[in-house]
């Protein structure tokens, strides 16, 4: 029997994941094409919030949509539906999106031809916030309806995001929810943040958002 | 808890890769260091491990995971205290500062390997 040895790791457990993804980063850059992740909770709105995002973008943008999902092509449907390419990409049970996953997905489209790609990440706050898939933006969004006490609960997507988008805010006036609580409990996670309070539905503080994802993409593509 | 199965898959690739490079013949145990804030259960991750690796040098490979705590820094007068996981409304301790920087918690590695 050969004797029994240690050797030393030492490396990050997504190491091959972190480095495919700073490729996927390249690529956009090559192709001067701005990928945005878009994480949350299981029915938050992520797909009423991109049909209404690419409504107030898609005369100045070129869009496609990378759609992720345990195991249904719905949502991609729904956005096909509006005659924007959108590719479905079916974790196969995972929770989350990786790079590798994100790449095939970007290969789908027709990349020289976009200059915005939204990916809706799987529904849920926890694995996905672990994995970097490539993308230039991360953004979640928490909806009123979920309450205000989520930053206690999934810290770890609070603090690496870039923005979270505080969605269905027509429904504050029904739900007992703190905004300002809300507020004081992600800034202290992650200072940097930028918070958008809107309601995909009725259309109410979309402009800021999109103003800023606008002001993304431009520089960007420059 | 699917989430773990994504993990494991990882960890294997790394330990494979690092198993080839010291001609190793069979990984008898792999050691990760996960930090506080990223959520591992390690039953999930064993059997997830098992399922993976059956193929592999790596089969029957036990998953040891030492969890780092989450501990913050007041950047007012440098105070180091464990962050309340539970509650997460944290101010330093001693002068009351509400600027803390994050020191450790977010760990997620994989240490070393117990191989033959």
């Amino acid at each position: 029997m050969d004797p029994v040895r240690i050797i030393e790791v030492k490396k990050s457990i997504l190491f091959n994941n972190d480095k495919k993804a700073e490729s996927v980063r390249e690529y956009l850059q090559k192709n001067k094409t701005f990928m945005l992740n878009l994480m949350s909770s299981p029915g938050s709105g992520k797909t009423s919030l991109i049909l209404r995002t690419i409504e107030h973008l898609r005369q100045e943008f070129r869009i496609g949509v990378l759609e992720a999902d345990i195991d249904s092509a719905v949502d991609a449907e729904r956005i096909q539906s509006i005659e924007i390419p959108a590719v479905q990409l079916r974790t196969g049970g995972m929770c989350h999106l990786d790079a590798g996953m994100t790449e095939l997905g970007l290969k789908e489209l027709d990349m020289a031809e976009l200059d915005l790609v939204i990916v809706e990440n799987v529904g849920n706050l926890v694995c996905t916030a672990d994995f970097d898939i490539g993308a230039v933006r991360n953004v979640m969004i928490l909806s009123v309806p979920e309450g205000d006490d989520k930053p206690l609960k999934y810290p770890l997507m609070f603090a690496t995001s870039d923005v979270l988008l505080v969605n269905k805010i027509d429904y504050l006036q029904f739900a007992d929810f703190n905004m300002d609580a809300l507020k004081e409990r992600v800034y202290r996670l992650n200072p940097d943040i930028n918070i958008f309070e809107v309601s995909a539905k009725t259309d109410q503080g979309m402009e800021a958002w999109v103003d800023w994802l606008r002001g993304e993409i431009r520089q960007w593509s420059a | 808890m699917m989430h773990e199965l994504g993990i494991m898959k990882n960890v294997l690739e790394v330990a494979l890769e690092y198993a080839e490079k010291n001609e190793v013949k069979k990984i008898r145990a792999i050691n990760l260091t996960i930090g506080a804030l990223s959520d591992i259960i390690p039953e999930y991750a064993q059997m997830f491990f098992e399922l993976i690796a059956k193929d592999t040098i790596a089969d029957n490979a036990k998953i040891i995971i030492e969890k780092i705590p989450a501990r913050i820094r007041c950047r007012s007068c440098g105070t180091e205290i464990e962050m309340d996981l539970d509650h997460l409304l944290y101010s330093c301790s001693q002068c009351g500062s509400e600027s803390i920087e994050l020191v450790s918690g977010r760990e997620f590695r994989v240490t070393s390997m117990e191989v033959e």
